[in-house]
């Protein structure tokens, strides 16, 4: 059990820094679709089913796509360098708080005494998910909807209307 | 080390691998991943502490999850809608060049 976890957190771990430190856009963004398979296998494990595949759903499947396709939109040639890398001072302050960061957490969550493990995993079925949903949790999902929709709609907005003024005027 | 202990520390370092990429990259692309990777961290978090620790009403964990995925979703859609719309604009995506707000 430990050692499927231990994978997981390698495969997650791995692919995240991978992607990271590519200068190809395309394999990051590949990569990354890596560590999001990997955090929907780490829900498998844990055993939130439903999360797992929802989270296969929307990232593996949807946002990956509009990545990829936003690294599609932006570069103007196939041998374009997309973009000169950061200085060096940035990219070693920014290694230099992303390490203080994980020192801070993983010193905090090891010292801190943990309450023994439930012995099994929650029962929980998608029906008694949809019926939280449903009842308990029912304004929040109108209100997760209401903003679905107007982030799409903003979305669509922002980057589909050209603001270059006298383009289409020109002959 | 407990699997509670365990899942921390393996969102931890993914909570920090994504604020490294969000702090060191210029590709306004990887910082918006290395955001959404923070989230996911944040993720993990909810549905370890859903499944080993103490016993709470079923489905909170869960369903605190789900609504951070949708959220994050919408987060994603808007930030690459931004990269497009700046890309128009100033013809690349690096962040430095970024620093107007005047059309």
């Amino acid at each position: 059990m430990t050692a499927a976890l231990l994978f997981l957190g390698a495969l997650m771990l791995g692919s995240a820094i991978l992607a990271f430190t590519r200068r190809n856009l395309i394999h990051s963004a590949l990569l990354l679709i890596l560590t999001w398979s990997s955090v929907a296998g780490f829900y498998l494990w844990a055993g939130a089913e439903f999360i797992a595949f929802a989270q296969l759903l929307i990232y593996v499947g949807a946002v990956s796509m509009i990545v990829l396709f936003a690294v599609l939109l932006t570069r103007r040639s196939l041998e374009d360098p997309l973009a000169a890398p950061a200085p060096r001072s940035r990219r070693v302050g920014a290694v230099l708080a992303g390490g203080a960061v994980a020192g801070v957490l993983v010193a905090t969550v090891l010292g801190t005494p943990s309450a023994p493990a439930a012995a099994s995993a929650p029962m929980l079925t998608v029906k008694q998910i949809g019926l939280q949903l449903m009842s308990a949790h029912a304004a929040s999902l109108l209100v997760v909807g209401v903003i679905l929709t107007v982030a799409l709609i903003g979305a669509t907005v922002i980057a589909a209307t050209d603001r270059t003024p006298g383009k289409e005027d020109q002959p | 080390m407990t699997p509670l202990q365990l899942c921390l520390v393996i969102s931890s370092l993914l909570f920090a691998a994504g604020l490294t990429a969000a702090l060191a990259r210029n590709n306004t692309i990887l910082v918006l991943l290395g955001i959404e990777l923070m989230l996911n961290a944040a993720n993990l978090n909810f549905i370890a502490f859903w499944r080993f620790g103490p016993a709470s009403a079923p489905a909170v964990g869960v369903i605190f999850v789900l609504f951070a995925i949708a959220v994050a979703a919408a987060e994603a859609a808007i930030g690459l809608a931004l990269v497009i719309a700046l890309y128009r604009h100033q013809k690349n995506i690096r962040l430095e060049e970024a620093n107007t707000l005047k059309g």
